[in-house]
């Protein structure tokens, strides 16, 4: 094979990977669209919260400890002592469902049955406020983020592939585990919304509202638990990107990353946040590898949206979208 | 209720503005917070730390004592604007605005006003050329001197020769990152290597398609002009394409402890370039423990003394007493305006000696600013990371640049500006 | 007692017609104007003209500029930022281009050229509705700020990748360059704000902003009625980038000076004149005041407040801040959705009947 396609073939994949990362991110925003029609711009910032609260937890950093210096002349910063990984991540679960709890009784509660751009607006408001929240709790530096998934390039790819075709393909080992990863999350999602009562609750209510609440679901209870599970898809979207370049302010912006993906795969789709993720992934790496000699780099923050755009012209409900049927 | 409020503030800020004039009034332009945070804090403490210093051991400057006042820009250019708004009637001695988008809209404001400005390692290349910037100030060195200082050391690693080597630059799509990209082009047609910039879009989570390329092309060296959390991604592809670290050199911004700490083990051996020291092997952090930290004045959280963007704050600072100790020693009295300080600027003069007796031997290259030349010396050192140990070390001593060649450009680039806005050239 | 219709009789169509019918609010609104023309320039100082007053009048124009585009025709747009920057840039290149067309005239054509560059980003929206559409103009957020990134022509192949506006003078009183007098840009500013929002508000009740309504509240109803989408849609599109787009170039030209378009013009600013359509009131002329004023002053009020009043450390205070700032956008929604001009009306209607309520 010439080297053109070897190269092509090698960023194409590295695409997909990080198309799944993408993905990641755009799962948490399809759940709770799915389930409530709300278009939730805070997901980035949930998944930056997430892993702030994480890494805090796993140095045992004293939350709030700037502001209570500031208030008492005290000198706190640690508790002295460090968790591991695991315990620390069911402690941070632990929180995004209390999270979901208050967001519901503080904000959903009260904005019952208005209009979507509203709700969308309110989740905006959110955001704003977990971004102070998370720095004013866990500080504004940079952390180290580190749950022991292994990084750096895979040799057992390199090698194959050198063996194969005389290069070696680079890929990162990371991406390989956002693969597994997010293989074993959308597994669990779909057995969780087949085969559980509360999931079963869940499908009804993202089909009709009001049939739902008419059968005696709880639309209260739908809603934390929407959230919960997107807080726990936010916590996994800011481990897999915070491994890679340390947890800071710009976590929380991965959800422009996302929302390509979203249109492509349509709002209320989880099939459709995968493939969608992954033809952006290839879409922008391939669009790079053979542009970016004419045009120059840095490319990829756009050519999502024109890509998405592009494909909207021509299916306006995204891939996997529900068909729009409008009436008079 | 609320008009009464608003009443109520412009009453108090009306009466708080008019101050005794009895000090010297330095302000900080700071970002603790926003997108760039991790490399605001460090200098921000440091500026301050120094400062306080100063106030507790040497009570002030010349026996007045400064005042500082704090302004978070959040590096957005807008509240830079209402920063410098809200301190421009105070008497500001010197401005840092700590942002290159800030300081362009400051250039203009700044000359009519009369305040100086002073932009260390980063800002507008061509306000060296002190003659079309009077009140604008880049000392010790700028991004030009940077590229410069970087294919210096390579071309000394290579027994002065970089005919068939090839170098990648890794930049920030923004006006900061293009900025040694002229400079590069020109150098590698002087000097034969082949030069390749690969741009990395705001903010650069994701740098994939970037680092397959490097891989792909086999550069020698990768330079690296990056801000915020581009900077830890690059250093970690990096480390996982294998690149050799050694071979891997980013610019002063890029050469944090916030840059290599989230790689881990992987950034071991990643150089940066610098133009002062690091660490906290001089005799002036034994007076800062004792007089700041000791005394429970410390600013922030404390926790950032002796990093590598902690020192840059000092600098920075320890350049402005010293300016501001010459601009009272040429008006000979201690309350200096901001156009007697901007003459102190002009007549710096950084020595070796002076260095020792400040407690900082060696922490900068000596150097003298004139009316022509803001620009300071232009000279850089190499600082490389030591993983294990967590600490940068210098490897190198002080590089000089290419300043025929950055003062060619520069005065181009200030020639054009004159035009554009009608400045004759000339010393105040 | 202050807010009576009664004796207010209306003789002809044309005073049926008028823009404030009840006497009160007429009143009002010549006191406001004269006030702001006659009295503000007397007392305002330097530090509030340039980090207040200045700022508030150009993101007036903004919002009003989206609120045309949201409010009015229901196109929800993200992309707002990108187009003052087209604004901005359009300036800078007219202006560096031919030093000698006056400034105002400079800005109004920045605005037509927005105005071009609008349509052609509208054109999606024909056949793409709701946050499909919002995304979609996304991609005109981050594709022009990539474009005045890489291509040099953009700041006249400037080295440094910045735009700098040179000083221009009108009619022998300087305007732009920074020494431009705080009085003289405040009055630029106000001049455009007043004709921008004469302008909205007249295009808003004539035949043009009814079929921007029709298709609003049912596009395809209005169709049926004979609304032509195509031309409703793009004409909303370009209204609004006209808008969006002088907006830019005052930024540019009179307020910062000088400007990077990633910086300058990023996602944020777009989201900052989303939230004052949607806090000041959807499809509301007074409710793009009302927004603009509460996220400008807002902003400056808290930090006063914290910084000086209390005397917290500067960065506390500023996280404190975005979490106020949050929060009160969520209460606002909460209390009343439709806006701060909702909450006027309802002040009104209690206005019109106290203090006799039955």
């Amino acid at each position: 094979m010439s080297d053109t396609v070897l190269f092509a073939l090698e960023a194409g994949l590295n695409g997909l990977t990080v198309g799944i990362m993408y993905s990641l991110v755009a799962l948490g925003f399809v759940l709770i669209f799915k389930a409530s029609g709300i278009f939730n711009f805070a997901q980035g910032v949930m998944a930056l919260f997430a892993a702030l609260t994480l890494v805090g937890f796993q140095t045992g950093q004293v939350p709030f400890s700037h502001l209570i210096n500031a208030i008492f002349g005290a000198h706190v910063s640690d508790f002295g002592f460090t968790m591991p990984a695991f315990l620390a991540i069911i402690l941070t679960v632990v929180v995004m469902v209390l999270l979901a709890l208050l967001i519901e009784r503080l904000v959903l509660k009260h904005l019952v049955n208005q209009e979507p751009i509203i709700l969308f607006m309110a989740t905006i408001g959110l955001a704003y406020f977990l971004e102070g929240l998370g720095d004013i709790m866990w500080g504004a530096e940079v952390k180290r983020l580190d749950v022991g998934i292994p990084q750096g390039m895979s040799s057992w790819v390199d090698e194959t592939t050198y063996n194969l075709f005389g290069y070696g393909f680079y890929i990162d080992t990371l991406s390989l585990w956002a693969l597994l990863i997010a293989a074993v999350l959308v597994t669990g999602l779909v057995v969780f919304s087949q085969y559980t009562k509360q999931g079963r609750a869940l499908r009804a209510v993202a089909d009709d509202h009001q049939a739902a609440l008419s059968v005696g679901i709880s639309l209260r209870f739908i809603w934390v638990l929407t959230w919960s599970i997107a807080g726990i898809v936010a916590l996994v979207a800011g481990i897999m990107w915070g491994s890679k370049s340390g947890v800071q302010f710009s976590l929380s912006l991965i959800a422009l990353k996302a929302l390509p993906v979203l249109i492509l795969g349509g709002f209320t789709s989880i099939p459709g946040a995968i493939v969608g993720g992954l033809l952006i992934g290839v879409g922008e790496k391939l669009f790079d590898f053979f542009m970016q000699p004419v045009i120059g780099g840095a490319t990829e923050n756009w050519f999502a949206y024109m890509l998405a755009l592009v494909f909207l012209l021509f299916r306006p409900q995204g891939l996997f979208g529900e068909r729009i049927i409008e009436r008079v | 209720m609320k008009m009464m409020k608003i009443a109520a503030l412009l009453a108090a800020s009306a009466v708080a503005a008019p101050v005794a004039a009895q000090d010297l009034h330095f302000p900080m332009l700071n970002y603790r917070t926003g997108p760039y945070a991790p490399g605001g804090i460090p200098f921000a403490d440091g500026y301050q730390d120094y400062l306080t210093l100063i106030n507790e051991r040497d009570g002030g400057i010349g026996g007045l004592p400064i005042r500082t006042t704090e302004c978070e820009t959040a590096y957005n250019t807008e509240r830079g604007v209402e920063c410098y708004e809200s301190v421009r009637g105070d008497n500001p001695l010197v401005i840092q605005p700590l942002s290159t988008g800030i300081t362009y809209q400051l250039i203009p404001r700044v000359t009519a006003d009369g305040i100086p400005l002073h932009t260390m390692g980063y800002g507008r290349t061509s306000a060296m050329e002190g003659e079309t910037f009077p009140w604008v100030f880049n000392y010790p060195a700028n991004y030009w001197d940077g590229a410069s200082v970087a294919i210096n050391h390579l071309l000394a690693q290579n027994d002065g020769s970089l005919d068939g080597k090839k170098i990648v630059l890794v930049y920030h799509n923004s006006a900061y990152g293009r900025e040694p990209i002229r400079t590069l082009e020109i150098l590698s047609e002087r000097l034969g290597f082949e030069f390749l910039p690969i741009a990395v879009d705001h903010p650069g989570q994701e740098q994939g398609s970037q680092w397959l390329q490097i891989r792909r092309e086999r550069p020698d060296y990768v330079l690296m002009w990056g801000w915020g959390v581009m900077n830890a991604v690059a250093i970690q592809e990096a480390a996982n394409i294998r690149f050799p670290m050694d071979h891997f050199i980013g610019i002063w911004w890029s050469g944090s402890e916030n840059d290599v700490l989230p790689v881990g083990a992987g950034a071991d051996g990643y150089t940066a370039l610098t133009f002062h020291g690091v660490g906290t092997d001089y005799p002036v952090y034994s007076d800062i423990q004792e007089y700041v930290v000791g005394r429970g004045l410390a600013a922030g959280a404390g926790d950032q003394i002796g990093s590598a963007v902690y020192s840059r704050g000092l600098y920075a600072a320890m350049l402005a007493v010293e300016a501001a100790r010459t601009a009272q020693e040429l008006a000979g009295h201690a309350q200096i305006t901001p156009a007697e300080m901007r003459a102190g600027m002009e007549a710096l003069s950084i020595s070796e000696e002076r260095l020792t007796e400040l407690g900082l031997p060696g922490f900068s290259a000596p150097f003298d600013v004139s009316c022509q030349n803001h620009g300071g010396s232009g000279a850089a050192m190499l600082q490389q990371w030591d993983a294990d140990t967590q600490s940068w070390s210098l490897i190198s001593d002080w590089i000089e640049a290419d300043r025929e060649l950055i003062g060619e450009l520069a005065a181009e680039d200030a020639s054009v500006f004159a035009q554009e806005n009608n400045i004759t050239p000339g010393c105040l | 007692m202050l807010y009576r219709e009664a004796g207010d009789f209306k003789t002809s169509y044309a005073s049926d017609n008028q823009t404030f019918p009840i006497r009160f609010d007429r009143a009002a609104y010549w006191v406001a104007i004269a006030a702001a023309f006659l009295v503000v320039p007397m007392v305002l100082g330097d530090y509030w003209a340039n980090s207040i007053v200045i700022p508030f009048l150009i993101y007036v124009i903004a919002a009003l500029g989206l609120n045309i585009l949201i409010g009015y025709t229901g196109l929800l747009s993200l992309g707002t930022a990108a187009f003052m920057a087209v604004g901005a840039y359009a300036t800078f290149k007219l202006t560096t281009a031919f030093p000698g067309m006056p400034i105002y005239i400079v800005f109004l054509l920045s605005g037509l050229v927005t105005s071009a560059v609008g349509v052609l980003f509208g054109l999606p929206s024909l056949k793409i509705k709701g946050f499909y559409l919002a995304v979609a103009t996304l991609a005109a957020q981050f594709f022009l700020i990539w474009l005045f990134t890489r291509v040099e022509w953009f700041y006249n192949y400037s080295p440094t990748g910045q735009i700098s506006m040179p000083e221009r003078s009108m009619f022998g009183v300087i305007i732009t360059g920074a020494s431009a007098s705080s009085t003289a840009v405040y009055f630029t500013c106000l001049i455009f704000t007043v004709a921008m929002a004469w302008l909205a508000r007249n295009l808003t009740r004539g035949t043009m902003g009814r079929t921007w309504m029709a298709i609003r509240d049912m596009d395809i109803a209005a169709e049926i009625i004979g609304v032509n989408p195509l031309i409703a849609k793009l004409s909303s599109f370009a209204v609004s980038s006209f808008f969006v787009g002088v907006a830019g170039a005052l930024t540019f030209g009179v307020y910062l000076g000088a400007a990077e378009a990633g910086e300058a013009f990023s996602i944020n600013k777009s989201f900052l004149v989303l939230f004052m359509v949607i806090i000041g009131g959807l499809g509301s002329i007074l409710g793009s005041f009302l927004g603009a004023a509460f996220l400008v002053v807002l902003p400056v009020l808290l930090k006063l407040m914290l910084v000086d009043g209390f005397g917290w450390p500067a960065d506390l205070a500023r996280h404190l801040e975005v979490m106020i700032i949050g929060a009160l956008i969520i209460v606002v929604l909460i209390v009343e959705p439709h806006g701060m001009a909702a909450l006027w009306r309802t002040i009104k209607e209690k206005l019109r009947l106290w203090p006799f309520p039955h």
